[in-house]
Order: structure tokens, then sequence, then C-alpha cells
């Protein structure tokens, strides 16, 4: 099948408008005889049950959570960007698409991010008038911060725990709709496949996490909005429950997957302390607003610092090295994240890593409180404040920043931040890649939509800070309610799709096989022995740097890991009834597949582009020396991968990716 | 560290429950309190037992789904925490530790330390937000002005994660905590005016449903309470109540 981005013609700031003044509208009386499923009650899957149950269809909601508030999106901390140029400080719809597009190496696509730059000063005005407390300034005003990978200052938060208020809104609008009838929502449901009748998406089948039943539900359409699979690497900032099963079962089902090996290295986390590690925590990236990274110049104060006998407060300015400040100047601690964990890794395999492991680096406050303090000193009119004054005055409006961050800091490393600098090393955050979609955020399978970041998305082969938040939510609120009306609107004579057909049925039989294998399997180990080797494989071959070798290596042994574990896994209890165990395998089973899959994509993809870095692929010589090196020749393409039975065997399509109003240029921080 | 831990087990909601006696031992400080029940539980596995189930997700204090009652208090020992936050250098070599599930009436165990709060659910269901509809067709964000100080406020309120701690910790199971904090969230908003009145009827009228009970101004809630959820919200709520019956 060719592929059919559907972008729509004419200029680039004229197409969502035209487009949305063409579509077919499905009208008010007949969307009550419309069903809609949406499988994720995130950002993304929130707002669009919310937004199409007011729009009057009937929405099922689906969440493995015991509520939809407590979806990944709630975890978001730093900020969500809107183009309303609050500050006056140049921003425009252009230069946030500009941007973005920039900052995700040039392989997005041009059409959509545009879109999402126009709707992103909506959705700040919606979420207001829903009630969400964004940070505000004296005067009673919006405030904003700056993220990484911009010059302006477009971020709007919500203290450190933008993501749990964002969500709270979409929460919220989801519960004036359930209160209403229109959305039925199924908590603590896992969706397990989709089904597929006469070549439409028409419903999945969900298992009951408390009783164990499987269901089948039936819908007009399906929307999926399952969160990313950074899980595939055991350890990241994701939640224990994210996972890849819904993706990668529509996957299976015919969706194309793009650009698995898209995955973003947060430079800012907490260090990995030991083998028991279940998670890691990220540190927000709104932090290097005013921290500063830093490591030891000398190799003998590194030593002294792992051995104890010195501390990182008795070095001087001149003995640190600021090494994002000596290497970037134009963008200094805020240049995006690919980049800021590359140089971490870097000074760390240098051997300059500042802790027992040799893998943190350090984000120092100090600057920042003593810069605070001076100024809150004039505003208050304190004439020769003590130095003790300056920073009980500068700790107070650092702890208004990011307090919760802090704290969090403080109750899992035993330090204060506010006193020694934090430690910090990169880790897996966020899936750019994901189920390929089109203009309308349709799969390849009819009437399967993908948002959120479960999607390819917008991000190309980099996501900026606080850009995530803004895709989810203009996904949900503002792109889908309308582009899926144009599909629904030959479905308003369907009727009800019937749950009896043999599509349900082969679907269903399907997942009890499976689950009944994994239950009586009686094998050795745990699912959890093979999600930690499954994640050292993708962390040390797939991870930061990858070269041709050990991503061959990876196929194999991700390969190798997936025999053994439908051998000789262990799964303990039953399928009726709740089982935590069950649902692990099931998905650390599909995480054993995309992650192979993942692998076979950065091996063919022969260009370092954002997050994806190919050892053989660098800068050789002048200022750029050491970059990373993009190929536009051969690599500006989407690879959008079909399914063929084993990962090794899926089948490579392209979408050409055009750059008609952006040049393509090499991206300088310098 | 080695230590015995008493834990709760119930098959299901209708199964007659039990504590139980479990060993773990090389327990690393460092360890967060969940990651020493996932050593637990690996255990159970490998020896062909039936591992604990436990609410978690975010495991970093912020999804609300972490509910563990240990030794006794909500959350465990730590203040301003979650359970999920909770590390094992609050622990010495040698201790027993019971863990049990949310006790109330409203929040049933579906199995061993996992309970059902989707009482949380239909109150906020009944009234827990503002009526407006998400086409985007709103006036611009700027356009309605709030002092920093009532966004401040407003936000301390909003950063309930919806845990259940304050009802766990009650001796009357009052939910009064959660509620007043939503209430107050919207209180404090120029938003949330117009609908203020029905808003803390509702949402009061299906607490008492659900079979929370009544407060008596104990205040637990507030030292349990792992955002820090001040009291304060509860005082806002019982204006909000009385303003609203007397207006009718
Ligand atoms: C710690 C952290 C901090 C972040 N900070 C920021 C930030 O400051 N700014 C920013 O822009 N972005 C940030 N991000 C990224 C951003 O939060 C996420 O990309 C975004 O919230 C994802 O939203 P979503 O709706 O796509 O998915 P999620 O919020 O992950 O929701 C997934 C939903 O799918 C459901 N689900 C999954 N699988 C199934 C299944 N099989 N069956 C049924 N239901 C299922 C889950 O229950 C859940 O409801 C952060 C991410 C993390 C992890
Ligand atoms: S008020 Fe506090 S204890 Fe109660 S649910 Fe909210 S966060 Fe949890
Ligand atoms: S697991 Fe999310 S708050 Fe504890």
């Amino acid at each position: 099948m060719a592929l059919d981005s559907k972008v729509p013609k004419g200029p680039i700031k004229d197409k969502w408008t035209d487009y949305k003044n063409k579509i077919n509208l499905v009208n008010p009386a007949n969307k009550r005889h419309i069903d809609v499923i949406v499988v994720g009650t995130g950002l993304a899957g929130g707002s669009a049950a919310a937004t199409l149950a007011e729009l009057g269809y009937n929405v099922k909601a689906f969440a493995y959570q015991d509520s939809p508030r407590r979806a990944h999106s709630i975890a978001a901390q730093g900020g969500i960007n809107a183009a309303k140029n609050y500050q006056g400080d140049g921003d425009s719809t252009y230069r946030l698409f500009y941007d973005t597009v920039k900052g995700g190496d040039y392989r997005s696509r041009e059409a959509n991010v545009y879109r999402l730059a126009e709707v992103s000063a909506n959705i700040i005005d919606q979420c207001v008038a829903q009630g969400v407390p964004f940070a505000r300034d004296y005067g009673g005003l919006l405030d904003n911060r700056s993220f990484g990978g911009v010059l302006v200052s477009r971020t709007f938060y919500a203290k450190g725990q933008t993501g749990q208020q964002l969500l709270l809104g979409a929460y919220s609008a989801m519960n004036r709709q359930i209160a209403r009838g229109k959305i039925e929502m199924f908590n603590r449901h896992e969706m397990l496949d989709v089904v597929v009748v006469d070549g439409k998406a028409r419903g999945i089948i969900a298992r009951n996490l408390i009783t164990g039943e499987i269901e089948r539900h039936s819908a007009h359409a399906v929307v999926i909005a399952s969160g990313g699979y950074g899980n595939v690497y055991f350890l990241s900032t994701n939640a224990m429950g994210s996972n890849a099963t819904a993706a990668w079962k529509i996957h299976k089902k015919g969706a194309y997957f793009a650009n698995p090996c898209f995955t973003q290295i947060h430079p800012t986390c907490i260090p990995r302390s030991g083998d028991y590690q279940s998670k890691l925590t990220l540190m927000s990236e709104s932090l290097r607003n005013d921290g500063r990274i830093w490591v030891p110049k000398n190799m003998e104060d590194v030593m002294a610092i792992r051995e104890g006998r010195k501390k990182p407060t008795d070095l001087s300015e001149d003995e640190r090295d600021y090494y994002l400040e000596r290497r970037y100047p134009a963008f200094g601690n805020l240049v995006p994240r690919d980049v800021a964990s590359r140089a971490a890794k870097e000074r760390c395999d240098a051997g300059y890593g500042v802790n027992a492991t040799g893998e943190a680096v350090y984000l120092d406050f100090a600057s920042a409180i003593e810069r605070y303090g001076k100024e809150q000193a004039k505003i208050h009119n304190i004439d020769n404040p003590t130095e003790a004054k300056i920073y009980e005055l500068g700790k107070g409006i650092v702890e208004a920043k990011y307090g919760n961050l802090f704290q969090m800091y403080e109750k899992i490393v035993d330090e204060d931040p506010y006193k020694t600098p934090m430690m910090i090393y990169p880790a897996t955050h966020y899936t750019m890649g994901g189920v390929w979609v089109d203009y309308n955020l349709m799969t390849t399978i009819p009437g399967c939509y993908c948002i959120g970041e479960a999607n390819f998305s917008d991000h190309g082969a980099n996501r900026l800070g606080a850009s995530a938040l803004m895709q989810g939510l203009a996904d949900g609120y503002f792109v889908l309610p309308y582009t899926i009306g144009d599909y629904l609107a030959d479905d308003i004579r369907t009727g009800k799709i019937p749950t009896n057909s043999k599509e349900f049925e082969e679907a269903e039989k399907a997942v009890t096989d499976r689950i009944n294998f994994f239950i009586n399997n009686n094998g050795t180990k745990s699912v959890d022995h093979f999600h930690k080797r499954l994640g050292k494989v993708m962390w040390d071959k797939v991870g930061m740097a990858r070269n041709e070798q050990g991503l061959k290596e990876a196929m194999a042994e991700i390969k190798q890991i997936r025999e053994e574990f439908w051998k000789d896994v262990k799964v303990p209890g039953n399928a009726n009834e709740m089982n935590p165990e069950l649902e692990k395998a099931g998905r650390v089973a599909d995480f054993l597949e995309l992650g192979e899959l993942f692998a076979k994509d950065a091996l063919m993809r022969e260009e370092s582009c954002g997050g994806h870095f190919r050892e053989e692929s660098v800068e050789e010589s002048g200022e750029q020396k050491g970059e990373a090196k993009r190929n536009d020749k051969d690599f500006a393409f989407v690879a959008a991968w079909e399914y063929k039975g084993e990962p090794a065997d899926a089948v490579l399509h392209k979408e050409e990716l055009e750059f008609k109003d952006i040049e393509l240029k090499q991206r300088s921080y310098k | 560290m080695n230590l015995t831990l008493k834990i709760w087990r119930q098959k299901d909601s209708n199964a007659k429950g039990q504590m139980v006696d479990y060993k773990v031992t090389d327990i690393s400080e460092h360890m967060s309190f969940l990651e020493m029940m996932d050593v637990l539980n690996e255990q159970l596995v490998n020896t062909g037992e039936e591992p604990v189930a436990f609410d978690h997700d975010c495991r970093e204090g912020i999804c609300g789904m972490c509910s563990l009652y240990i030794n006794g208090e909500a959350h465990g020992p730590d203040r301003g925490v979650t359970t999920c936050q909770l590390h094992m250098r609050m622990f010495k070599d040698g201790d027993t530790i019971t863990i049990e599930p949310w006790r109330a009436a409203a929040f049933p165990v579906i199995k061993d330390l996992v309970v059902d709060r989707t009482s949380f659910e239909r109150i906020q269901q009944a009234g827990g937000y503002i009526s407006v509809n998400t086409s985007g067709n709103t006036q611009d964000a700027n356009a309605i002005p709030i002092s920093k100080h009532a966004a401040d406020e407003a936000m301390d309120a909003a950063t309930c994660i919806g845990c259940g701690a304050c009802v766990a910790t009650c001796k009357n199971s009052s939910a009064m905590l959660f509620v007043g904090a939503k209430v107050s969230q919207y209180a404090l908003l120029p938003q949330g005016q117009v609908e203020a009145t029905d808003r803390v009827m509702n949402m009061v009228k299906q607490m008492d449903l659900e079979g929370f009970g009544n407060c008596t101004n104990t205040g637990a809630c507030e030292i349990e309470c792992p955002k820090g959820i001040s009291l304060e919200n509860i005082a806002r709520m019982n204006r909000e109540f009385l303003k609203a019956t007397i207006k009718g």
C-alpha cells in the first residue's frame, strides 16, 4: 500500500482552515447513533473523549488505572508551549512551527507541525476556562518560562505539576460527560486487541483487570491514545504500567509503525542507584532555566569527590567545567535534550562522572539563588543585605518555582539540593516514534486513529520540552474531533456494530488463548527477569549512541530473549482474577517484539538525527566537529514499518518529507 | 537489612482476609518501599506463591495509585510523601512492618492491598468541573486576570492526588479533605463562581451517599496528606456549603 499522508493542498497557513471548511460533518441528531471507543485517558485520550462526547457521539473510554486522572500525563512537570506571545518577545505561530521542526531535526511533517502551532494558543484559553490554575505574575496575568532549544519564553506552567493540572482539567471535562451518560468509563480495563471487520476498525477486546473477564466492545471507530513505549528500556521515567500493547496490537492488525528508533533520552534524571531500581525519576527541564550543568575540570577533583574527600561546593568557579556553556555559547544550558544528553555522556565516558558509578553530572542552583536573592533584596529595598539574607530570599524564589521537584529529589537521594548541587544523568523519557498516522490522525487501518504520544507525531527525531502536552491536547481537543467526523459521516446509517460476528469471536479467542498459555506455561523465570534483560540490551546497544555491529547484535539478542521468554516465563495465579503478573507478561511479550523492530529501524537509518545517534555519522571537521551528522539526501523520510510476522521481516514504507516552508539546515546551537 | 513483613492477604472482595508473615533479606536503605515489595514479590513468584497485589503506577508521588497503610499510618512513617516515595532508610534492620490496605466502608478491598476508590470518581462526577465546552471558542486566557495570591491558593488545593489517605487516616472515614480541596480550587477562581452553589451541594450530597463519615475536626487527615492539603479547605467548603444552603 502506498502511504498517503493526505496533507491538504494550498499554502501552509491556510491548510487547516480550508480543510475544516470542506470536510463532511455529521449532524447532531446522527451523532447519537455513532459509537467511538477511546483507549487511554491521558491528555490525548481524555481530551478526545470529553470533546467527542460533548459533540454528541457515544464514547466508551478505557484505562488500566483505577481512574482516568491517573494516566501518566499526570506526571508531566515542566510546562506546555503555546504561541501566545504574551511576553512580547517575538513569538508567533511561525516561530513555534519553525522551532519545533528544527528541534525535531527536520524529520517531522511540516503541515502537521504548523497545525499544532496554530491551535496551541487555543489550548491555553480552553484550559483557563476550565479552571486550570496556571502560574500568574503579580499583575494577575499568565506567567511563562523558557524551555530548551528556543529563544523565547512561551511555556505555561503550574508549578512543577503542569501535567497534573492539565490532566485534571481534561478529567473534569470527562466527568461532566460521564455524569451526562455520554461517556461510559471503563477503569481497570486493558485493551488486548482491535477487531477489524470488512477492513475497518470496529471494536476492541478488553480484559477487566478486577475479574479477569474478557469483554467485546464494538464501535464505529477506535481511537488509540495509550501513551509511549519508553518502558521497552525497562528503566525509564514512564509509569510502571506504561506499555505499548494497544499500539502494538493495532500494528499487528495492519497499522504501520513509524520511526521506532526515535526515542528521547532526557538529560536531567536522577541517576540510578542499584539493581533493584524499578524506575527513573525525571527532574524537569524547566530546571535548566536556572540550573547550571557542570563537572569538575580536573580529574583529581573528580576522584576526591567520588571518594568523599571533597564536596562539590568546595570547588571554585574556575575548577568547574560548565561544559554546555563552553560548547554551546548561544544556547548554553538550554540546548535541546538530545544535545544535552550526549554532552553528559561524553563527559562521563571521558571519566568525569561525579558519583560512584561514574554516571552523574551536577545541576547547580547556587548562582540562581544568589541572582534571585539580590533581585529580591532590591525589590524589597533591603540595603546591604547579608549573604544569609540573599540566600534566604533567593531560596524562596527557587522554592516557589521548583519546590516539589526539590522535595522529590531530596526524598529519593537524601540530600538537600538547595545546599548541594543535584546529581543528574540521562534516562529514557519519551518516544517520538509510534503508530504512523496521516494528516487526519488515522492509521493505515481505516477507522482506527492514534493520538498523543502513541502516534509518531509531530516531533520528528527529537521533541522539544513542553511540546508533548501541547500535542496531546491539540490532538484531543482540536484536531481529532474534526477529522473523525469526516470519516464517520459515512456511518450514519450503519447502526450498532454487532459483537457476535466471527471477527469478534476470533479476536477474543486469540486473546484468551494467549492468556491461558501464560497461566499454564509453568516456566521458571519471572516476567521481570526477561524485561530487565531486554532493557539492558536496549540501553547498551540501542541507547544514546548506536553503531551497526551493536544494532545487529541487539536484534539477535532480543530475538533470543523473546524465544526464552515464551519457553520459560512463569506467571502465577489465575486468569479469572486480578493478576498483575499476567498483565505484565502480556506487555513484556509485546515489548520483546517492538524492541527488535526498534533496533532494525535504527540499523536502517544510517544517519544521526535528533535522539538517534549513529557513531558512524559524525561531523569530522569544522566548527561542528563531533556533532551529529544528518543525511538529508538519503534519509529525509518517515520510516513506516508493516508487520509481517517476525519483527525482522517487517517491510519498510517511506513517506518522503518535503520542506517547502522551512529550509533544511544543519541544526546549530553554538 | 532484614525485615519481617506482616501483610494483609485477601483473595477477592468476598473472601475473608488475614495477616500473613513474610521475611525479606538484604534490603538496601536506598530502596523505595515499593522496590522492597518488588523484592518480596520476585521471591514469591520464584517459590511458586502468589505475589502480593498492591496499587502503584507512577512511582513518583503524583498519580495517587499507591495506597499502603504501613505500621498504622497512611503512606507510612515519613511526612509529605506517598507510599512510593517512602524509602527504606526510614526503617532499621530487624524491624517488623505491618502493611494493610486503606480501610473504609467506601473503599472496599478488591484484593490484598488493592481497594476500590470509585466512590471518589462519583463525587467528582457530581460537580467537580466547570461546565465549559471544549470547543476552544473561549475568550483569551488573559481576559480573566486572577490575582497571584488566588491563583497560588487554588493551585495548592488542586494538588490533591486523590489517593484517599485522608479517608484511611480518619477515624470516621470522612472524605472532607478531598472534597474540600476540589470545592476550594473552583471557589477560589472566578471561573468557578457561576456553578458554585450547585457544585458544593451536589458533591457533598454524593459524598454522603457513598458512605463517608462526618468530620469531627481531629485534623489527622492534614497530617497524613502527602500533598499538604490544609484544613483550611474544609473550612472553606463549609462556608461554601452554608452560603449555598442559605441561597437554597
Ligand atoms: C515524568 C515526565 C514528565 C514530563 N514532562 C513533560 C512536560 O513538562 N511537558 C511536556 O510537554 N511533556 C512532558 N512529558 C511528556 C508527556 O507527559 C507525555 O508525552 C504525554 O502526557 C502523553 O500523553 P498521552 O495522553 O499520549 O498518554 P498517557 O498520559 O501516558 O496516557 C496513556 C493512557 O492509556 C491507557 N492505556 C495504555 N495502554 C492501555 C491498554 N492496553 N488498554 C487500556 N488503556 C491503556 C492508560 O491507562 C492511560 O490512560 C513528560 C513525561 C514524563 C514521563
Ligand atoms: S486530600 Fe491529601 S490525602 Fe486526601 S486524597 Fe487528596 S492528596 Fe490524598
Ligand atoms: S505510585 Fe503514583 S503516587 Fe505512588
